[in-house]
């Protein structure tokens, strides 16, 4: 990627942007169609002569295809932003806590066998955003009390305590459960995508990504003079208390949003920004429409695999997620031999 | 904006800092003019880096007393804008900083940039003027983190100066550097202050370097200010002992007419070594 003048880096950048929308593209456009049931183009207009295929397609392949992209973009996005705003290449979009609350919250709706829908969301999404959005105002309560302001360590420190808090208590309500409820309440933390059903999820979801995604594009200049230190940004102009905390609410209500309805996803958001990073470098203005196309794809991908490799039966895709991106991600390192967790 | 004054370009009055019960810095009044070359001095935990960094609104704590920044008092100005006139010059640490030089200063162009907006020919003019006068160019397609710390040190004075920043507030930039680096540094800030008018203000440990360089010496001592002037009335003996409480020889520079110091021992301590090296001479045997 490196080139003699700088006019060359961004039409360098233009084609690589350009080869993982087209990716992006081929990937959600081949998805839908692939799976146990094979289905013909012709289903996409309803013109078969059966009409399971078209409902298929309509009802079930295309709805999770999209909530896989918008989920594995959400991720991504987030632990971008983390990574970035702690200095930390192992934070993920769930160090704040923000996926054990909504896990708790779960947890709890399982558990006292609440069953209600209010506009078409169930009622355990309900109580797991609930769940996310207590631990972001609590993560933020708790790091506001602090003599600077909103600082980074606290917040940190904060989320992770939180986390391992309501992880007790989930395991906690676990043991007191009996043997069915407490499966649920297992498979609800290890995440899926195969209680989506027609667009209701997906429209539900997707204002918090695009708000999420389009403050994060907004700040790409301020993540990128955060990364070298706060004290640094500060003084090339950056309001950092300001920023810090813009990023912090609309990436948490993005995250707790997803994890709501598809539970806690795991490993995009650790390793989906690494891979980004080790083929575009760290420059927030290439880096995160590249993170943004990859994650969403990635999550596609490994969506579709896991519905398919053991059919009948289903794979929770966040198995799939580490053992198709873990490899990937080391074969790139050895590859690329650039330095082991660096950002 | 209000008008800002030009003249005098830092000014405070009665500042207190505390942080929890320990004060830092202890009703300071002082006044810094455009183009200056100032230094701070003084013992360590004097409260130096904390009055420089107050200078670009970089305040922790409980604050007293009045700051003001050409003119305006430190609460209401907008950190981008006066980013656009003042800037921190940190030293060179070791942290990872994953971007190539010219990205680096290219982001240092931060408060004449929109959201959404890709880098403009004026800032890559900048940039590249930028690298140009410190050399620093050389190494511009290089990551900051494999660069030595007198290069990096280099890129971070060039990182003020991309920044088009007047008011340049260094944190010991020459502390870790060999000589060679160390007068690089120190001839590029020099020549930004003759030529530019840039208005210099220095922390330091090397009081030598600091009384051949500035106009004034700020002496701290435990968050009070103990000297404020120009370096021959600082270059006392008994000055020195009020403000490092150490005792000093002082010889005479060959050719700047300045008297140097010597950092020496007290009688007592003298005494104290050679009974020291006494016992030990006895173990020997």
């Amino acid at each position: 990627m490196a080139s003699e003048s700088p006019r060359e880096d961004e039409i360098g950048f233009g084609w690589t942007l350009g080869t993982f929308l087209g990716f992006a593209v081929l990937v959600l456009a081949w998805a839908p169609f692939w799976g146990v049931e094979s289905i013909p183009f012709r289903a996409l207009w309803g013109d078969v002569s059966n009409h399971t295929a078209a409902d298929i397609l309509w009802k079930l392949r295309i709805p999770r295809v999209c909530m896989a992209f918008l989920a594995g973009t959400a991720l991504a996005t987030s632990g971008m932003v983390f990574q970035a705003m702690f200095r930390n290449p192992l934070a993920t979009p769930f160090t704040l806590g923000v996926s054990s609350g909504a896990s708790l919250g779960a947890a709890i709706c399982i558990q006292f066998r609440w069953a209600f829908l209010v506009w078409g969301i169930s009622s355990v999404s309900l109580s797991a955003f609930g769940g996310a959005v207590a631990t972001i105002v609590l993560v933020y309560a708790i790091t506001a009390r602090g003599r600077q302001g909103a600082s980074t360590a606290t917040m940190l420190l904060a989320g992770v305590a939180i986390s391992f808090f309501f992880s007790s208590l989930i395991l906690f309500l676990q043991y007191i459960s009996d043997f069915s409820r407490s499966f649920r309440m297992l498979r609800w933390v290890m995440g899926g995508l195969e209680r989506i059903v027609d667009f209701h999820d997906v429209w539900n979801v997707f204002p918090f990504v695009v708000a999420g995604s389009l403050v994060v594009w907004y700040l790409t200049h301020e993540l990128n003079l955060l990364t070298t230190g706060e004290e640094f940004a500060f003084s090339r102009g950056v309001n950092v208390q300001q920023t810090k905390l813009l990023l912090f609410f609309a990436v948490s209500l993005m995250v707790g949003a997803v994890v709501a309805i598809c539970g806690p996803i795991g490993f995009v958001g650790l390793m989906a920004p690494h891979i980004c990073r080790q083929l575009v470098g760290s420059d927030h203005r290439h880096l995160f429409p590249i993170t943004w196309l990859f994650g969403g794809a990635f999550l596609v991908i490994c969506d579709t695999v896991a519905r398919t490799v053991i059919a009948p039966t289903e794979l929770p895709v966040g198995i799939l997620t580490a053992l198709l991106g873990g490899p990937f991600f080391l074969w790139l390192l050895l590859a690329h031999k650039r330095e082991l967790g660096a950002f | 904006m209000r008008n800002l004054n030009t003249n005098v370009v830092l000014e405070a009055r009665k500042f207190s800092c505390n942080i929890g019960d320990k004060p830092i810095l202890r009703n300071v009044s002082l006044q810094i003019r455009r183009g200056e070359y100032i230094s701070i001095v003084g013992p360590n935990g004097a409260g130096k880096t904390t009055l420089l960094k107050a200078f670009d609104r970089m305040m922790t704590g409980e604050i007293s007393g009045e700051l003001d920044i050409c003119g305006i008092p430190w609460e209401e100005w907008k950190q981008s804008d006066l980013a656009k006139l003042a800037a921190f010059v940190p030293q060179a640490d070791s942290r990872v900083l994953p971007y190539t030089v010219e990205q680096f200063l290219l982001m240092c162009r931060y408060p004449y940039m929109s959201p959404f907006a890709t880098v403009r020919s004026n800032d890559r003019k900048v940039v590249h003027e930028a690298m140009a006068g410190t050399g620093t160019a050389a190494f511009a397609k290089r990551r900051l983190d494999t660069l030595s710390s007198g290069e990096r040190q280099k890129v971070y004075v060039a990182a003020a100066l991309a920044q088009g920043a007047h008011i340049w507030l260094l944190d010991e930039p020459t502390t870790f550097l060999d000589y060679h680096h160390q007068a690089e540094i120190l001839s590029l800030v020099a020549l930004a202050n003759k030529e530019f008018d840039v208005t210099v203000v220095a922390v330091t440990h090397d009081l030598n370097r600091a009384v051949l360089e500035s106009d004034r010496i700020i002496a701290l001592r435990e968050g009070e200010l103990v000297f404020y002037g120009t370096p021959d009335l600082m270059m006392k003996p008994d000055m020195l002992q009020k403000v490092y409480g150490a005792s000093m020889l002082l010889v005479d520079h060959p050719k700047a007419g300045l008297p140097m110091i010597v950092p020496r021992m007290t009688p007592e301590q003298e005494k104290e070594l050679a009974k020291w090296r006494a016992k030990a001479r006895e173990k020997m045997k």
